[in-house]
């Protein structure tokens, strides 16, 4: 027993079952992209409302405290109970884990658009007005790519959150990378939950890195400021 | 129309179910179930506690590990609990040992982060002051460091608990107690009522656990530092996370 487990080195006992893997590249490709999939749409989604919704708490102050307040709820609720909650209405669908998707990114999205566009110097605002911008070209022209570099981080953290929170959509029958995570754990088989878990903190590392490079992209006047 | 009379008979047998009596005792009971959840997420968040506060305090008073305080939250973050929890449970085998070692490793990284944080805020000329009246380093953590990183430490403990008050959910399904056996047996056995029904009492949970360590943090907070102004000018950006 204890000789065989020697020599048959790499097996389905092992942590990474090399064989498993390759043998399983397709359904791996497909998850992953399943997961890339839930996560772009959430964060998209996310963004189309929260920009609005920023902006608008930014013209009107009162919103932005029962904005806050609202989205913040939103965010303590366990990703599973939202889920769940939804269930009733939307089924076990793609449909329930993407609003649930969308929910989460909503206060991190919109306090950093918020607070990037507080951030704006009264200077350049003034600058503006004394050009003669209207008030939208000032918000388009001016405030708002000012406010990029905190609206980009915000994305950062909602990306990253989201690819963590994909992985739980598995127990409502979605959830791209989860999905492999889930069946290791109902085979009791490690090979695809390291797999899984492994893709999804990789794909988050990515992610957040080739969002450092569109704000390199789309700032080019910070970039000497740039570490 | 329709749909609308069905969701409005879903909501009457989501009441039904709360106001059933015996969901509310035995071992598989509303209130049971509520102490197994806060019991496992209280002992993980305690447990994180005592490994993580001393790091992040000492870490913060000698200047050193700075990177690594800072950066462990943010790859935390990247770290999906539900997949740490079915490794952890590959590793440990069935039973609570495993779910405890998850959750106490997805509390310990905010708490570090925010502790050293905290203790690096520390005004220069308070330390300095501290050390004109003859404090020992060891003093000056204890009697001036500490105290002023309370705040933001704290700030981390609320994150950690209401983390691991999410996760502890996912718990459930390797067989932890919990709140998360409604929702995990309810998915099993189509029942959507229960489901529901667990689903709101984990949400309620956690809302509870975030608004009284709230008041806590804004009780060790004095009065002049403000309404956590001071958080979000913090170099390093305070761990948050969602429940997960």
């Amino acid at each position: 027993m204890l000789v065989t487990r020697t020599v048959a080195a790499n097996g389905p006992e092992s942590w990474v079952w090399w064989d498993w893997v390759g043998r399983h590249g397709d359904d791996i490709a497909a998850a992953l992209r399943e997961h890339v999939e839930l996560t772009a749409v959430a964060v998209g989604i996310g963004l189309a409302i929260s920009m609005p919704l920023a902006v608008a708490c930014y013209r009107w102050r009162r919103l932005y405290a029962p904005v806050l307040a609202v989205t913040g709820v939103i965010y303590t609720i366990p990703s599973l109970a939202l889920f769940v909650m939804l269930i009733p209405w939307t089924g076990l669908s793609r449909t329930t884990a993407q609003i649930g998707l969308v929910g989460y990114t909503l206060l991190i999205l919109v306090r950093n658009t918020v607070t990037g566009l507080d951030a704006v110097p009264a200077e350049v605002r003034e600058a503006a007005r004394g050009m003669g911008f209207s008030p939208t070209r000032q918000l388009l022209r001016v405030e708002l790519p000012l406010a990029v570099p905190s609206i980009v981080a915000g994305v950062r953290i909602a990306t990253v959150t989201t690819i963590g929170l994909v992985t739980v959509t598995a127990l409502i029958g979605q959830g791209g990378l989860g999905a492999l995570i889930l069946d290791g754990l109902t085979r009791f088989f490690r090979t695809p939950v390291v797999v899984g878990a492994v893709l999804s903190v990789a794909l988050a590392l990515v992610a957040d890195l080739a969002l450092v490079l569109v704000q390199w992209v789309v700032t080019p006047w910070s970039r000497k400021s740039l570490r | 129309m329709v749909t609308e009379v069905v969701a409005m008979s879903f909501l009457g047998d989501v009441v039904g179910w709360f106001t059933t009596g015996a969901h509310w005792t035995g071992d598989s009971g509303v209130p049971n179930r509520v102490w197994e959840h806060v019991w496992i997420s209280g002992v993980s968040v305690i447990i994180a506690l005592l490994i993580a506060l001393p790091l992040g305090l000492a870490l913060g008073h000698l200047g050193r590990g700075g990177f690594l305080a800072v950066n462990v939250s943010n790859v935390g973050r990247a770290i999906p609990s539900f997949g740490l929890l079915v490794l952890s449970v590959q590793a440990f085998g069935i039973g609570s040992t495993p779910a405890y070692i998850a959750l106490v490793a997805l509390a310990v990284p905010p708490i570090v982060t925010n502790s050293y944080v905290g203790v690096r805020e520390v005004d220069s000329d308070v330390r300095e002051a501290a050390r004109g009246m003859g404090m020992s380093g060891t003093q000056m953590l204890v009697r001036v460091e500490t105290p002023m990183a309370l705040p933001l430490v704290m700030a981390g403990v609320r994150t950690a608990a209401v983390q691991v008050v999410a996760t502890a959910t996912l718990a459930a399904l390797v067989g932890s107690g919990g709140l998360g056996r409604y929702i995990v047996l309810g998915l099993a056995t189509q029942d959507r009522v229960e489901t529901f029904a667990g689903g709101i009492l984990v949400a309620l949970l956690a809302m509870l656990t975030e608004v009284v360590l709230g008041l806590v943090e804004r009780r060790v907070t004095p009065s002049g530092i403000g309404d956590g102004a001071a958080l979000p000018l913090a170099p390093a950006m305070p761990a948050t996370f969602p429940g997960v």
